[in-house]
């Protein structure tokens, strides 16, 4: 059979429903956060500043619903500042530190792997004066806590390690870095966006000074997010105006997003133990299976110590923006490293710093299941990815050596 | 087509119904039926062909190889097999059928084949995909090229050649069409992937009107 004659075979197997498997991008908001949200549109719609019983009630509100994010952080209503998006509180977290405690130091501690979020901001603090070391990952893309130790200076003021990795799901070693940091002037931030509802949050067990929250990824609205900043820690705000949010971030705050925010926060830590457990379960059957029926696969991440819902795994030999197209064609919604799909061109910088070469991070595949994600779902995907993966390799004039596999992306890379 | 929704929520979130495709129809369909592609590599006898040209590399994320086969100075047969993106693959299938369609192109004219051309009959590829028909069209002149090799026409080959711009970098100008291709549209991305110039403010009035020059080439003046 010719390889057109396959494609189309293949695409006949298109099911009736998409089948999302790109939560760690963002996720389908929960019906019961869009209840709590709805009154406060159009029938509560007062400015919480407003001394009038309008005003005052979207000011209980809000109160209500920072309250219970607080409770579900185990800190104080009053450590919580809402923002407009995780890349805001993590914009916040990084220049608010910085420019507030330049005279202190100028050195500054992050991963080889953060979100552009935080990667960013550094990148311009680098242009303002600022040193910025970035820890390696090993190739399960953790840092090492020895590495850190090392990193350590007089002058470093910040440190900010993420929770989980969006790519590639690898959980890092923060409480460690918590009690290293006890004894060291240097803040603490961590990025838990991808974390939250999957690992405990509690900010004194993490350890954390500052951490960076949003609704997108729990299945809450999105265009908003919050910034823990631990009592006593001062920052310099980035937004200035009528002294919401205890002055840090001007702007009336958004009641109806805060209340749906913190109302998927709420649903996100109840259902943790048992939504990770289902999770881990679909998780490693379609890891395993995966790697198994795909011949020059491996895993990206670690084994182990990786979100609950994330599969990353690499395909030599194609490329992952054609193969995304195809998953498209079937129903199925998941991303790739692929430089093709980014902005810039350039594939994953993650899948690079856990040592893999470009000819990988071009094939990488991420699929992140969610609370609505089925053994069906993972069923059919198991069914037609080897199919796609076999078309591409028919229509690709490469064959990579597959020791890069059994080696763990380690050593040279050979083409046959 | 919809997503399930959680819960017994009505309200609908389906989104776009299946119908957002970032390329064309035209892309679309010569992704999804290529033609004439190299298949069974290990079975099949290349000798039949008398050029070949290969471009791109695993690393940077696209390969192509092309096969032609020259009768009477015509382009006969072509076939191919590429490692790459959507428009990559769509870009060489759809060069395969303009070379080798009524009774083949002369060489001389798929010579003068330019990406353009081949974008035209694609109905267009989004910017940030430009340089996947560039390969193409570079693919066939190696392949063109090493026919007049094989068959001693040395004379009708037609070679790009390279300046170097910055000593010190040795960047060419080649490197920074490339690097236009691959989205540097301004001197600062352009700095960051090539280096050049950094070391050598001198000559950045030179460097820039290379990148002028390329953006308007392959984007227009925007």
């Amino acid at each position: 059979m010719s390889v057109a004659n396959e494609i189309q075979e293949l695409l006949k197997e298109k099911p009736k429903n998409f089948i999302y498997m790109d939560h760690a991008a963002t996720t389908q908001m929960a019906p019961e956060v869009k209840e709590a949200m709805d009154a406060y549109f159009i029938e509560n719609f007062g400015n919480p500043g407003g001394f009038y019983e309008l005003g005052r009630m979207a000011k209980e509100a809000m109160d209500a619903a920072r309250t219970s994010v607080a409770e579900n952080l185990g800190c104080t209503a009053n450590e919580i500042i809402f923002t407009g998006s995780g890349t805001e509180s993590d914009n916040m977290a990084i220049f608010g530190i910085a420019r507030r405690h330049e005279k202190k130091g100028k050195h500054i501690i992050t991963s080889a792997i953060e979100h552009h979020a935080v990667e960013y901001p550094c990148r311009q603090l680098e242009k303002e004066g600022f040193e910025v070391t970035r820890l390696p990952v090993d190739r399960n893309g953790q840092v090492s806590v020895d590495d850190l130790k090392e990193a350590l200076r007089d002058d470093t003021i910040l440190v900010s390690v993420m929770t989980a990795n969006n790519e590639i799901g690898t959980l890092q070693p923060i409480e460690e870095i918590g009690k290293v940091l006890k004894d060291h002037q240097a803040f603490f931030h961590t990025d838990a966006c991808q974390a939250a509802g999957a690992v405990d949050i509690n900010v004194d067990k993490l350890g954390v000074d500052l951490m960076t929250l949003n609704g997108s990824k729990i299945y809450g609205p999105k265009g908003i997010g919050l910034l823990y900043l631990r009592k006593g820690v001062r920052i310099k705000p980035l937004i200035f105006g009528g002294g919401q949010e205890r002055g840090l971030r001007g702007g009336t705050e958004n009641v109806p997003y805060i209340i749906g925010f913190a109302k998927a926060l709420e649903l996100a830590c109840e259902k943790q133990k048992s939504e990770t457990k289902r999770l881990i379960e679909l998780r490693d059957y379609m890891t395993n299976e995966l790697l198994q029926s795909i011949p020059k696969s491996m895993l990206n991440g670690h084994p182990t110590e990786r979100l609950p819902n994330s599969v990353n795994i690499t395909v030599l030999d194609i490329e992952g923006e054609a193969f995304t197209l195809f998953l498209n064609e079937l129903g199925i919604y998941a991303s790739t490293g692929s430089a093709c799909t980014s902005l810039s061109l350039d594939p994953s910088h993650v899948i690079l710093a856990t040592g893999l070469p470009y000819e990988c991070a071009h094939g990488s595949m991420r699929f992140t299941l969610g609370r609505l994600t089925k053994k069906d779902d993972v069923d059919y995907v198991l069914k037609v990815v080897p199919k796609i993966v076999q078309i591409l390799r028919k229509i690709s004039p490469l064959n990579l050596d597959e020791q890069v596999v059994k080696d763990e992306g380690k050593g040279e890379l050979k083409y046959i | 087509m919809s997503l399930p929704v959680m819960g017994n929520s009505q309200s609908d979130v389906a989104g776009p119904k299946g119908s957002a495709w970032m390329y064309t129809d035209q892309v679309k369909e010569h992704f999804f039926n290529p033609r004439n592609l190299l298949e069974n590599t290990h079975d099949m006898d290349v000798s039949e062909f008398n050029g070949y040209g290969q471009v791109g590399s695993p690393a940077c994320g696209d390969m192509m190889k092309l096969w032609i086969k020259v009768e009477e100075d015509r382009i006969v047969d072509c076939k191919w097999q590429t490692f790459g993106c959507a428009s990559a693959i769509a870009s060489t299938s759809m060069m395969s059928v303009m070379v080798s369609e009524n009774e083949g192109m002369l060489t001389s004219e798929a010579m003068e084949l330019t990406p353009t051309d081949i974008m035209e009959r694609l109905g267009g590829l989004p910017n940030r995909k430009i340089h996947c028909s560039v390969l193409g069209d570079k693919a066939l002149m190696k392949a063109i090229n090493d026919f007049y090799r094989q068959t001693k026409q040395f004379d009708r080959m037609k070679v790009e050649s390279s300046k170097v711009i910055d000593p010190e970098t040795n960047v060419t100008d080649m490197d920074i069409q490339e690097a236009v291709l691959e989205g540097a549209t301004d001197l600062d991305s352009l700095q960051r992937k090539l280096k050049v110039a950094i070391g050598n403010p001198d000559i950045i009035p030179e460097v820039e009107k290379l990148l002028h020059f390329y953006v308007s080439k392959y984007y227009g003046d925007e």
